[in-house]
């Protein structure tokens, strides 16, 4: 502690070592790393769609038929096929992460993680169960 | 003192919105995305009219568009940050994604709450 610090007039620059852009082409994990994080553009696309479907409906049977007609188009059910299986992606990763994020007790003593993921899981298949039954039941 | 003040409001509204999408978005894109355009099922509009009208479907369909955009916006964000190392870009970065979840959210409060 009795080193004495010596002080410059100007802030030193940082030593940065540069990255190529594609990076992440290098290896399999940092493409996965990349795609997870690309979900999050087809969970905007989704609610985009939604609300597009809930204004169709808000507004008569010939806009909801537009809607219909339109969604049914090849590239709209191909967008929306692949923009699942991103979304199915997001959430199994996410429920996988939870362990990691959340530290649960019961009675003093931390909860398995299988546990925490385990009602993670029961969750989604409750909700899913619960708006499928509301919407085509 | 602002930028601290702000970051932990939107990681809170990135887990959330993170959680509100991984429960109940792969459903409803199932249903309204794949299923009924490709005519494996038909629901009646007016039906679909009552359950939207009911008060507890708008609001819970707010929170979780809201909160899905948010996440959409903190993640996008990180992923143009680091992924196509554009860090230097910020601003403009910061303008679109969350001013772009702002805006989704207001269209979503506008649908939601006064034109059903």
């Amino acid at each position: 502690m009795t080193e004495r610090v010596q002080y410059t007039e100007f802030h030193p620059r940082w030593h940065r070592t540069r990255f190529p852009v594609f990076w992440w082409l290098r290896r399999r994990s940092y493409l996965v790393f990349v795609v997870r994080e690309l979900t999050s553009v087809f969970v905007a696309w989704t609610v985009v769609y939604l609300l597009l479907l809930i204004n169709a409906v808000a507004e008569d049977d010939a806009a909801y038929q537009r809607f219909l007609d339109w969604s049914g188009t090849w590239w709209v059910v191909l967008l929306n096929v692949v923009a699942l299986a991103l979304l199915l992606f997001h959430t199994v990763t996410w429920f996988n992460l939870a362990p990691k994020a959340i530290v649960a007790r019961m009675r003093g003593r931390p909860l398995p993680g299988i546990w925490i993921q385990g009602a993670h899981y029961l969750a989604w298949a409750l909700v899913s169960a619960g708006v499928a039954w509301l919407i085509l039941g | 003192m602002a930028k601290r003040q702000i970051e932990p409001i939107l990681w809170l509204t990135f887990s959330a919105g993170g959680m509100a999408a991984a429960l109940a978005l792969p459903v409803l894109l199932l249903v309204f995305g794949v299923l009924i355009p490709l005519d494996w099922a038909s629901p009646d509009r007016t039906h679909l009219l009552a359950v939207l009208r009911n008060p507890l479907t708008r609001l819970v369909l707010l929170a979780v568009f809201v909160l899905a955009l948010f996440h959409w916006a903190h993640r996008f964000r990180y992923t143009l940050y680091e992924g196509l190392q554009l860090k230097h870009l910020n601003q403009v970065i910061n303008v679109l994604c969350y001013g772009g979840a702002v805006a989704g959210s207001v269209m979503a409060g506008y649908i939601l709450l006064i034109a059903l």
